[in-house]
């Protein structure tokens, strides 16, 4: 997909906007500055335990304009719908699209639906934009060796929660998706501290993926404690018995942040009066030693590189 | 997580990393063949080889049955999937193995009807779902997973569910040891050998391997102290013995019930090895018995010359004579978004592992 990325898209497309890589794009619209973002959401199955295809298609994309640091404000809502999809099974999402966007403090103000042939799309799929206002920049440049790495809270619920449903693997487990709407999480966070220089949601690919763009071609690493990272024990238990690895599941309402050291203790403080911050954890720093790259000092007491995810995590054989 | 964290627990890795040093005769190299692709990987994802002193060289095997799946398995596979009436059920990890033209990955992009199951009872379950279609299980793996393929034969055939069989690629462990260990280019001074695949089988397959080589084994589990552990049992042996570390899962006698399952269901025949070649009685094929159950048997497909790629060296990384790092085509034009080999795609592969867990040592 980077690949892809880079070599078609920001290639063709070719603007100073697109190629900051951000989640959100940040442009200026008569005098200000806004936050521009779009997604789609395929996920298999659509309802899930903690969500549904609906919540995540809304709070995915308030996320990605939060962590650019704007405030979430009004968003588009495309349907494509399988023939013969179930009118019950839409109403129920049009209502978790309508409570989550209400959660989220958004307007959905704008949309378009399409039914297309059966087997065209599995059962619906969901494109939403957002657009925020911006109210705070995280100056990526500014990163130096000391900065800490902090995520808001355990990773992994969300992939875990949506494996435990799909056909072909499904299998009991108590973890619920960790989907939720970061920007008043992030609101009360970049109010307490003005240190925050990255922040990004892990959601394909994990942690390991987003620490690894943040590294990417940079003239600093990332050196990550394994032993602070949090993970919930039915997660580690899904992965250990399905020979994932958490670091590359993927999360759907948590945050990872850079912040200048200086700024750690006002960070951690405001995210963990938050609901969504209360398990918040500083799980590494910036180092100079490891160019471009992501270690993992292990619990075991190694190290090792922890390298972006090529493909999907797949299901051991043995 | 119980047989998780304290397996996983520092200062007792430490004792043990502190005992191999004192142990081992600092006067001589040590070559330790970790068989399974697990140890592979967690050798890696634990970081144990900077725990290890430097006479201990620990080389891969060719315990990941993905990587030793032969091409023409892998085309045969691919030409079933493009049948009109078929649907393939297959572990994740061949998904992307590449044949001689294709892999199944592609084809499910052109259309072929492949999915990818957790275990065989997704696969029956697929059956009775799907009772107009005919589906094709790829049966890889080693003595692990064979009982569990074996376990879906009867039952398919109990239940009549026609609509099921299997392609057979399945490997035994022991003879692929053999070969290994008379290989004088290898200087294998012990086995780590493969935890689960010795759970099904027992100790007693690998003794012949300490008469006949002085090779010295032990049976090894997969959390960090579990391979510290055994590495210390290996340089501890006064006389080449087979041992077994992973005791909490692991007998002697093995599992009966597993084995007596594999037998009736299976028989033993010499099998190609991607990269390797052809070894004697180190795989399995379905019983005549079964023959209608036998994927093999039931259709007639023409999957094509195989083709290997001429500077893969697969084949030498899988019997641990080089590593990935020696293939010119390691980490360039094979890398785990455009594997060559079967090596770097699968998740126990010795090649995806050395990229994956690159090694950062000073």
């Amino acid at each position: 997909m980077h690949e892809l990325i880079d070599s078609l898209f920001i290639k063709v497309f070719a603007n100073d906007a697109l190629r900051q890589k951000r989640d959100s794009a940040i442009v200026e619209i008569g005098g200000g500055r806004i936050a521009f973002t779009t997604d789609s959401y395929v996920v298999n199955p659509i309802i899930f335990p903690g969500g549904d295809i609906g919540s995540l298609a809304v709070y995915g994309t308030v996320n990605d304009l939060s962590v650019c640091g704007a405030k979430p404000l009004y968003i588009s809502l495309g349907l494509i719908i399988e023939e013969g999809f179930e009118k019950k099974a839409l109403e129920r999402i049009v209502a978790s699209i309508e409570r989550a966007a209400r959660r989220a403090g958004v307007q959905v103000v704008t949309g378009d639906t399409k039914v297309v042939e059966k087997g065209a799309c599995d059962k619906i799929f969901i494109n939403t934009s957002g657009i925020g206002e911006i109210f705070y920049i995280p100056n990526e440049k500014k990163i130096c060796s000391g900065d800490v790495v902090i995520v808001s809270g355990p990773i992994g619920d969300h992939a875990i929660s949506v494996l435990s449903k799909r056909e072909g693997i499904a299998f009991k487990t108590t973890i619920r998706s960790d989907s939720a709407p970061l920007n008043g999480l992030i609101a009360r966070v970049l109010k307490a501290s003005s240190k925050v220089r990255f922040m990004r949601d892990p959601t394909r690919g994990g942690l390991a993926t987003t620490l690894n763009e943040a590294v990417e071609r940079k003239s600093f690493g990332i050196l990550l404690n394994e032993k602070s990272i949090p993970v919930r024990s039915g997660v580690k238990e899904a992965c250990e018995l399905l020979g994932f690895d958490p670091l590359y599941c993927a999360c759907e309402g948590r945050v990872v942040m850079i912040v200048a050291q200086e700024g750690t203790q006002r960070v951690m403080a405001a995210l963990r009066r938050d609901v969504l911050g209360k398990s918040a954890s500083v799980i590494g720093a910036i180092t100079k030693e490891y160019k471009g790259k992501v270690i993992l000092h292990t619990a075991a007491g190694g190290k090792r590189i922890v390298d972006m995810l090529t493909g999907e995590q797949l299901p051991r054989i043995c | 997580m119980k047989y998780i964290d304290e397996y996983r627990n520092k200062k007792l890795i430490d004792a043990v990393a502190k005992k191999i040093r004192g142990r081992v005769d600092a006067k001589r190299a040590f070559r330790i063949m970790e068989v399974c692709g697990t140890h592979t990987m967690n050798i890696f994802r634990f970081g144990l080889r900077d725990m290890l002193p430097e006479n201990i060289e620990l080389v891969s095997g060719p315990g990941c049955p993905v990587c030793v799946t032969p091409n023409d398995y892998i085309d045969t596979a691919i030409a079933l999937a493009k049948l009109d009436n078929v649907i393939i059920a297959t572990f994740g990890d061949m998904f992307r193995v590449p044949g001689s033209r294709s892999s199944l990955e592609k084809e499910k992009a052109n259309g072929a009807h492949i999915k990818t199951v957790y275990s065989t009872i997704d696969a029956l379950a697929l059956a009775k779902r799907n009772p107009e279609k005919e589906i094709v299980f790829l049966g890889i793996g080693f003595e692990t997973t064979s009982p569990t393929v074996a376990s879906s034969i009867l039952i398919a055939k109990k239940e009549g569910i026609a609509n099921y069989s299997v392609l057979c690629g399945h490997k035994t462990m022991p003879e692929a040891l053999h070969a290994l260990a008379q290989d004088e280019r290898l200087r294998i001074d012990g086995f780590l050998l493969p935890g689960h695949v010795s759970t099904i089988i027992g100790a007693k397959p690998y003794e012949c391997l300490n008469k006949r080589y002085g090779t010295r084994c032990v049976i090894a589990g997969f959390e960090p102290l579990d391979i510290m552990q055994s590495i210390l049992m290996l340089v501890a042996q006064r006389t080449p013995k087979v041992e077994i570390q992973y005791s909490r899962i692991t007998s002697k006698a093995g599992n009966a019930r597993a084995m007596k399952m594999i037998d009736a269901v299976f028989e033993e025949v010499d099998s190609m090895w991607r990269g390797i070649g052809n070894i004697k009685k180190s795989g399995l094929k379905i019983r005549r018995a079964y023959r209608h159950f036998d994927a093999g048997k039931k259709f007639v497909v023409e999957p094509g010359s195989i083709r290997e790629n001429k500077g893969c060296m697969c084949g030498d990384v899988l019997k641990g004579i080089k590593t990935p790092s020696d293939c010119r085509l390691f980490g360039s034009s094979c890398t785990p978004m455009h594997p060559v080999g079967s090596c770097m795609v699968s998740s126990e592969g010795t090649c995806a592992a050395y990229y994956k867990y690159r090694v950062e040592r000073k």
